[in-house]
């Protein structure tokens, strides 16, 4: 409610007048996109819970409450998300020191900061912050940027990254890396200067290799040979291959996948569950997913082509094309074309951070659609 | 705004630029998903017989199969740690329907103990599906009793394995350590997937800290099984010829390589038997190069129980044992060196010329400091009458080295100790091992809280001159300093291991590791080794007797360290205490004394006096190395206790 007053506090006429529900903005093709893949992948999730109705409920919720992130940032017009950019990452960027802190304290893995009566990630909040800030820091400034300003930009994205790098979780700051990467690659860098990043980034692969911790680089040789780790790794690659490549066409039928249910595939409900969906809907049910992804980033690109200011359409491409990279670095690994990191099936995996973020995340792209000024033709 | 405009003109570029890039990332996506999409393909349509054969009726199963782990061998060749067959009563927990039922009747058959039911259920349900979880050993009757009702235990197996077992057990007990089943705290500093067949780890001693020398490298093989789990294929099976056209795969795991240790066993044996039931500690350095002859601390336990599994209440009773059997005292045991320190402060004093080879101090049985009257008093109420620093160390004068203390001043006291390694942990290549104290001015302004117990106080020079106050040393940094006193300066950190298998087969060897030289005048060495020499040898030395009829020299001396302050007047009458607060006895020495090739060093707690406690157990443990004892002894020793 206090964002509405906001919103309406710049146009005292129309507050007095409007209720909310007749400027509720809502994308239609998101929104129905959405509803499908979400219904798909709680049908899914029963399976590979071994029909635990309780844990799919559970997951429905998370699903609620992501649909909920999804209307309320479709109500925030993009504006004030631009004056917040700054202030957001500022204080996500406080949160991942603090757990950084904790972290040291406490001498192991830590993602979660307590506070209190909600435990959450902090760098799960980074993948949207770090793209807005990305976004705000160019909205003012001449495109394409020139290198001073690209220094600066990879300070906003490597500073996070590194620290949730050091979690460490690998798969989020890679994450955080695609989100803010990809706008800088959408505001028009010349393809000299990436193919120079890229080198650079070739350059710096050795002293990455170097930081990483063993079962990181374990995850990369293995990727390089997953039978040379059939007991760690090459595990989960090896059995959930097996599963996909059983599910022929149409796949087994839903609760009728093997491998899924005697429990020979590994972190089916979570990080491996296209396997599950492959096996038991074979090459269809998984390309049908695949679709309707693509419907989404489809939608995304559309959106942001049709962006009025520089801020929005930078955010909104690269929103679309992150959401693009969660699904291939996915469906890649566990079919064995990339490393296995920690990232999730996009609102198939059972769990909560990312679901709401990624909804949250669809919900700027409602906004930066339906808060439009329209311009005469 | 005269810069609207120019952004404005921008705008469109901008946006004609970003229209560009978008098109661009929507044909990537459209690509990558034709590569995801092309992947479904190969593993769905192009390799389905091949992954729907495995899946469907059959299933690949990994089995890991664990290294054999390292030997580990004395100086002379002589085993110390070995693998013996054994029973492992196994479990396989995607075959167990019901765990509970299962362990219950289990613990009715008297193979588990009930005690034990949380623990291992714990065990069974950190493993994978597949993991054979290894319960643990049985006996060749409980083996037979199981076996017979082996139908009845779906999921439940029998298999031969191995177990460590010590020939020495007690004797080497602290220098060896143990193996015992890993626990959640060893799994977090070890690569679970080389453990994945593995169920005991190091845990203290050598077997904790070369580990990873000693484990190996897991290996696996894969086999075929139906969805019971039975095994269709093994490629280890004879009769399966065509297991590598199925494409089954065998590794053979890496053994892990042997080791030799400086430990002597013959020393370690007769250090062992000397101290018998008293608790204390004994350390056996070769002064050339820091090899660790025996490290022995009493008393001991048994290894081969730890590595066999110790029930529950047989653990925790150990845990409870008041004279702390588990406690590595050779390491870890911090005393008062008492007057052992003498020598190398009377070699710092000679250094600093604060006292002159033939300076005398008038000993009138106590020591006063100028302007109080607090006495410290020396051992022999009576005194010694006029000492200087050769007669000082023979009879142990205490009022002189008061003296020399108050001369040289706490600071030249810290570092000249420090020199000789005391103070800060040696660096033995095992771990446990925990430092002593060589406290000075600003080990005692860091030390304490209250700003009233930082100061330095002139009464604390003094005690620290015999080797009491807040000095402590433990048993292995008293031998290490004996051996630079042998060597008359050349340091070498103490080390067990000295060869390992390379992975060609030979054994490398590995170079001492030589630290800081002490430096000193030879003369200055020769006087403390004279009265060191004189303390086994002249008439009134102090270790005179225990050393009497060697056939070697011995250079030595005595200590005894308090445990009880005794107030200003009182008496000590070792009758009158408490056993546990009687004194410690001390006793460094090098032999032979013209040409060192050990330095010993023993501690015997509440024994008494370091020449009738600790200097007897050092007799025997040089007696073995100069082999005045019958040949043998080592042999006979594992035939009789084994």
């Amino acid at each position: 409610m206090s964002l509405a007053s906001i919103e309406w506090g710049a146009k005292p006429r129309k507050a007095l007048g409007s209720p909310l529900l007749g400027r509720l903005v809502v994308d239609i093709p998101l929104l129905l996109t959405l509803i499908v893949i979400v219904v798909f992948g709680l049908v899914v999730l029963y399976s590979a819970v071994g029909e635990d109705a309780g844990r799919v409920v559970r997951q429905g919720m998370r699903a609620a409450l992501g649909f909920a992130a999804f209307f309320v940032m479709a109500q925030i017009p993009p504006r004030y998300l631009r004056i917040w950019s700054p202030w957001l990452y500022c204080v996500v960027l406080g949160l991942l020191l603090a757990v950084a802190v904790e972290g040291e304290i406490s001498q192991g893995a830590q993602r979660w900061l307590d506070l209190g009566i909600v435990r959450f990630q902090p760098s799960e909040l980074m993948k949207l912050a770090a793209p807005m800030m990305v976004a705000w820091y160019l909205h003012d400034r001449t495109l394409p940027p020139s290198f001073p300003h690209l220094i600066a930009l990879g300070l906003i994205i490597f500073v996070p990254a590194i620290l949730i790098a050091e979690q460490p979780d690998l798969g989020t700051a890679l994450l955080v890396v695609s989100a803010g990467g990809l706008v800088v690659l959408l505001s028009g860098i010349t393809v000299r200067l990436i193919l120079g990043v890229a080198a650079l980034a070739l350059a710096f692969a050795p002293l990455l290799w170097m930081t990483m911790l063993d079962y990181q680089r374990q995850r990369v040789l293995t990727f390089l040979n997953p039978e040379s780790d059939p007991l760690g790794a090459g595990y989960n690659i090896i059995q959930s291959k097996i599963a996909i490549g059983s599910g022929h066409l149409f796949g087994k039928g839903w609760l009728n996948g093997s491998q899924a249910h005697l429990e020979f595939l590994p972190e089916r409900s979570t990080d491996f569950i296209f396997a599950v969906l492959a096996e038991e809907f074979g090459m269809f049910g998984a390309a049908t997913l695949l679709v309707l992804y693509l419907v989404l980033v489809g939608r995304g690109l559309y959106i942001a082509s049709q962006a009025q200011d520089t801020f929005t359409r930078l955010l909104a491409g690269s929103l679309s094309l992150t959401f693009f990279v969660y699904v291939f670095v996915n469906a890649g690994m566990v079919s064995g074309l990339l490393p296995v990191v920690g990232v999730p099936l996009p609102f198939v995996s059972a769990g909560g951070t990312s679901m709401v973020t990624l909804m949250g995340g669809f919900g700027i792209l409602a906004a930066v659609h339906g808060h439009r000024k329209l311009l005469p033709a | 705004m005269a810069k609207r405009s120019h952004t404005l003109k921008d705008h469109w570029r901008e946006q004609r630029l970003f229209l560009s890039r978008i098109i661009a990332a929507a044909v990537i996506v459209l690509l990558l998903t034709s590569v995801l999409i092309g992947r479904l393909v190969q593993l769905q349509v192009v390799d389905y017989q091949r992954f729907s054969e495995l899946s469907q009726d059959n299933r690949l199963r990994i089995e890991p199969l664990a290294p054999t782990r390292g030997l580990i061998f004395d100086r002379n060749g002589l085993i110390v740690a070995e693998n013996l067959p054994t029973w492992q009563l196994v479990a396989i927990p995607e075959q167990i329907a019901d765990l509970d039922a299962v362990l219950s009747e289990l613990e009715a058959l008297g193979l588990l103990d009930p005690a034990e039911r949380g623990p291992l259920v714990d065990l069974i349900r950190s493993h994978r599906g597949f993991e054979r979880v290894k319960l643990r050993n049985l006996s060749e009757t409980e083996a037979a009793r199981f076996a017979v009702r082996r139908h009845l235990f779906p999921g439940i197996d029998i298999q031969e394995g191995l177990v460590r077992y010590y020939p020495f057990g007690p004797v080497s007990a602290h220098a060896i350590g143990y193996v015992g089943s890993i626990s959640s705290s060893d799994l977090e500093r070890i690569d679970r997937r080389n453990y994945a067949a593995t169920s005991h780890i190091g845990k203290t001693g050598v077997e904790r800290t070369y580990e990873d020398v000693l484990h190996g490298r897991v290996g696996y093989r894969q086999q075929v099984v139906n969805a019971q789990g039975r095994v269709l294929l093994d490629p280890a099976e004879e009769e399966a010829p065509d297991a590598s056209a199925a494409g089954l795969e065998t590794r053979w795991p890496e053994p892990g390589r042997n080791v030799v240790l400086s430990l002597d066993m013959r020393l370690q044996l007769a250090a062992h038997e000397a101290l018998g039931s008293d608790r204390g500690a004994a350390v056996v350095i070769d002064p050339s190069n820091g090899d660790v002859l025996a490290l022995v601390s009493t008393p001991a336990f048994d290894p081969n129980r730890l590595a066999a599994g110790l029930s529950r209440s047989d653990y925790s009773a150990l845990m409870a044992d008041p004279d702390k059997p588990l406690f590595n005292r050779a390491l870890a045991g911090r005393y008062p060196p008492g007057s052992t320190i003498k020598p190398f402060l009377g070699l710092a004093a000679l250094q600093h010329e604060t006292k002159a080879e033939h300076d005398h101090v008038y000993c009138p049985g106590f020591f006063r400091l100028p302007n109080n009257t607090h006495r410290y008093r020396d051992w022999r109420p009576q005194g010694h009458g006029n000492v200087d620093l050769h007669d000082a160390i023979v009879l142990s004068c205490d009022v002189y080295f008061y003296d020399l203390a108050v001369g040289l001043g706490i600071d030249h006291i810290a570092a000249a100790l420090s020199a000789f390694g005391f103070g800060p942990p040696t660096g033995i290549d095992i771990n446990g091992e925990i430092g002593g104290v060589v406290p000075s001015r600003e080990w005692k302004r860091q030390q304490f809280q209250r700003p009233e117990d930082k100061v330095w106080f002139p009464g604390e020079t003094v005690i620290a001159g015999i080797g009491q106050g807040y000095t402590l040393a433990t048993p292995l940094q008293l031998a290490h300093a004996t051996a630079v006193l042998a060597s008359r300066g050349a340091r070498y950190r103490p080390r067990l291991l000295i060869a390992e298998e390379s992975f060609e087969g030979g054994m490398s060897y590995r170079e001492p590791d030589e630290l800081p030289r002490v430096n000193a005048d030879e003369r200055h060495w020769q006087v403390v080794h004279k009265a060191m020499v004189d303390v086994t040898q002249a008439p009134r030395g102090t270790g005179r007797t225990p050393m009497l009829g060697a056939e070697y020299v011995v250079a030595g001396k005595t200590g005894t360290a308090q445990v009880l302050g005794i107030a200003q007047d009182a008496k000590y009458d070792a009758n009158q205490i408490d056993e546990r607060h009687r004194d410690h006895g001390l006793f460094i020495a090098y032999a032979p004394a013209e040409a060192p090739r050990i330095a010993v060093a023993v501690v015997v707690e509440n024994g008494g006096g370091g020449a009738s406690a600790a200097a007897p157990v050092a007799r025997k443990i040089m007696d073995a190395y100069f082999a005045t004892q019958p040949r043998g002894v080592v042999e006979d020793y594992v035939a009789r206790e084994h």
